[in-house]
């Protein structure tokens, strides 16, 4: 039984007809799994774990956190999961030990105070009230509060948001520290990095519809596209030649290296001294990263960073961008902010403007 | 298998113990923020000196303490009961904090029994300074007996519970801010209106009317004959009580939005 289960999950925020936050979602996360929801801001994260965390009920569809009606049976659930809400939640007035020792008495068998302290970071600032806090600290410290009762399944919603590098490490550390003991993970971001860190399975979230999901090497491979019924899976699948991405000095021959490579392969320069190779049918990955490097050798230039693949970077935005191109008039009131689509689909065009091609 | 299952059987949390800590934290923070001493301390306790020492409101019929150390008892009270669990309230609700403890095993009923204890517990202090500072300025409690001190601490109860009522009403319906200065004015108004420095008898016919209604001129006319002439409250002050006292709390309970 999977720990967490979407459903067919519509989340309306109006009266019906309103257009939806979340539109018809499916998703499972089992023990011990580490499921990211990606999108962009408004792209109904938020509202899908709100729903499984039983703060508010399906406009349709059904979820399941521990088989359980998170909404029905609210009361059961409490004492087996752990909540980070996407900020606030703390009295201000309290220090992080204070708050750590009133939330262990909620629960029967909490992890000790000291101990919590100690995996989040939090030791040398124990008696500072919360509001005193840096949002770092605030987020650790919430964090904590979500894993203090022992939970099975932890909903953190935007766990890194506004948090320093120190941070994170402490974040991430926790959140594997929780993976390890079985723990279901589910938690929501729109930082690409977070998200290849920290997953073990990534869903990009779009227009509240899974746009695509899988494991971050299984979407860095461009498939399998695991949402067959969206309508942008047939045009974003699995690409049958290797994509190859590279640092090198700016301004090289783009053309000339596509000629190197072999027939039909396309050479951008993405952003100076960034390159992405598209490498022609037939051609196979060694023989382009082989290609590549001696390109780069026999013009005495440093090749970096080359990586097989399309980035993530790449797959979110073609996914997030392709989608809002498709409804590019979203009726009045809609989640998204009209900015945010056509800033995802802007960019694009451009690069292909710097492309050389051999033919 | 069976060693995981065994792991995910939980013991249930001892029922008290989360009570017991949470009453722990609302205290904690109720008797260290400034502004809350202020108004249901500092403030009781200037006015009561003040308004016994200084002739500025006449008493007719009875000694300046007499009068007014009932009269403020019932100030204290709404002070606790209503402002300052309202304004602590709407704040936690604007910071998410009860959002949050709605996903704990901490349940609303002791939420609620937690802010309950704290308010009794508040009220106790306050009396044990304003009564001594009263028989300190020459009160003496009306010769009532033991039915007297029974009915004033009833009418108390019944107050307690109307205020909280009306403070959780707004906070739960009002932004943090906006409940804040909500909670102020009414308070400024309840005190005008309700006896408790001001004689009722020293208001238009009209107006006293409209106040008599109102639970805190039916909490001070409790306190007044109980406490200041030893006698048992008018039988209107009960009724008065007893209506706010069931209408208010579950017209909070009807429209409280925990977020």
């Amino acid at each position: 039984m999977p720990a967490v289960e979407v459903r067919g999950l519509t989340v309306r925020y109006g009266p019906p007809g309103t257009p939806p936050a979340v539109d018809d979602l499916h998703l499972a996360a089992e023990p011990g799994e580490v499921l990211v929801l990606l999108g962009p801001n408004g792209a109904g994260k938020t509202s899908t774990v709100e729903t499984l965390e039983g703060y508010r009920r399906p406009a349709a569809g059904d979820v399941r956190v521990l088989g359980l009606d998170p909404a029905v049976d609210h009361a059961r659930l409490t004492g087996r999961v752990g909540v980070m809400l996407q900020r606030g939640g703390v009295y201000p007035m309290l220090g992080p030990r204070r708050v750590l020792d009133l939330f262990a008495a909620y629960y029967a068998d909490p992890v000790p105070t000291d101990e919590l302290l100690d995996l989040v970071g939090l030791r040398a600032v124990a008696g500072t009230p919360w509001r005193h806090l840096s949002g770092g600290e605030q987020q650790r410290l919430s964090l904590g509060l979500a894993l203090i009762g022992r939970p099975e399944v932890a909903f953190l919603d935007e766990p890194t948001a506004g948090v320093d590098p120190e941070g994170r490490i402490a974040i991430r550390r926790t959140v594997a520290d929780m993976k390890e003991g079985g723990v279901c993970i589910l938690l929501t971001t729109h930082e690409l990095g977070e998200a290849e860190k920290l997953a073990d399975r990534i869903a990009i979230i779009s227009h509240g519809r899974l746009a695509r999901a899988g494991t971050p090497r299984q979407l860095l491979a461009g498939g399998p596209d695991t949402a067959p019924g969206h309508p942008d899976a047939a045009g974003s699948g699995p690409s049958a030649t290797p994509v190859v991405t590279f640092g090198g000095p700016p301004g090289i021959d783009a053309a000339a290296l596509a000629g190197a490579v072999g027939p039909d392969t396309s050479v951008v320069e993405s952003t100076p001294g960034r390159y992405r190779v598209d490498a022609g049918p037939g051609i196979a990955a060694p023989a382009v990263t082989a290609a590549v490097a001696t390109f780069l050798a026999d013009r005495g230039a440093t090749l970096t960073d080359l990586a097989v693949g399309k980035s993530l970077e790449e797959i979110y935005f073609e996914t997030v961008g392709v989608s809002a191109g498709r409804n590019d008039e979203p009726p009045a009131g809609a989640p998204v902010p009209t900015g945010t689509r056509a800033r995802v689909g802007r960019g694009r065009p451009g690069r292909r403007a710097r492309r050389g091609s051999a033919r | 298998m069976s060693a995981t299952q065994a792991l995910r059987e939980r013991a249930p949390t001892p029922p008290l113990r989360p009570l017991l800590a949470q009453t722990g934290a609302e205290l904690y923070m109720t008797l260290r923020r400034g502004e809350t001493l202020l108004l249901t301390l500092g403030i009781p306790v200037v006015f009561l000196l003040f308004f016994s020492k200084v002739n500025v409101v006449s008493t007719p019929g009875t000694t300046p303490a007499d009068f007014f150390v009932p009269g403020i008892l019932a100030l204290a009270v709404m002070s606790t009961a209503m402002v300052s669990l309202g304004i602590a309230t709407g704040f936690e609700r604007g910071y998410g904090v009860l959002k949050r403890l709605g996903s704990t095993p901490l349940g609303r009923p002791r939420l609620l029994g937690a802010k309950i204890v704290t308010i009794v517990a508040v009220e106790l202090v306050q009396a044990a300074v304003l009564l001594p500072v009263g028989i300190g300025l020459g009160w003496s409690p009306g010769g009532g007996g033991m039915p007297a001190v029974a009915a004033a601490v009833g009418a108390v109860l019944l107050g307690s519970t109307a205020f909280a009522g009306v403070g959780l009403l707004m906070a739960g319906t009002l932004r943090a801010e906006v409940n804040l200065a909500a909670a102020n004015g009414l308070y400024l108004i309840l005190l005008l209106l309700g006896g408790m420095i001001v004689p009722i008898s020293k208001l238009p016919a009209a107006v006293q009317d409209v106040a008599k209604l109102l639970p805190a001129e039916a909490l001070s006319a409790a306190l007044h004959a109980t406490l200041g002439h030893g006698s048992a409250p008018p039988v209107e002050s009960w009724i008065v009580l007893a209506v706010w006292a069931v209408a208010a709390p579950v017209a909070a309970a009807l429209t409280f939005r925990w977020e």
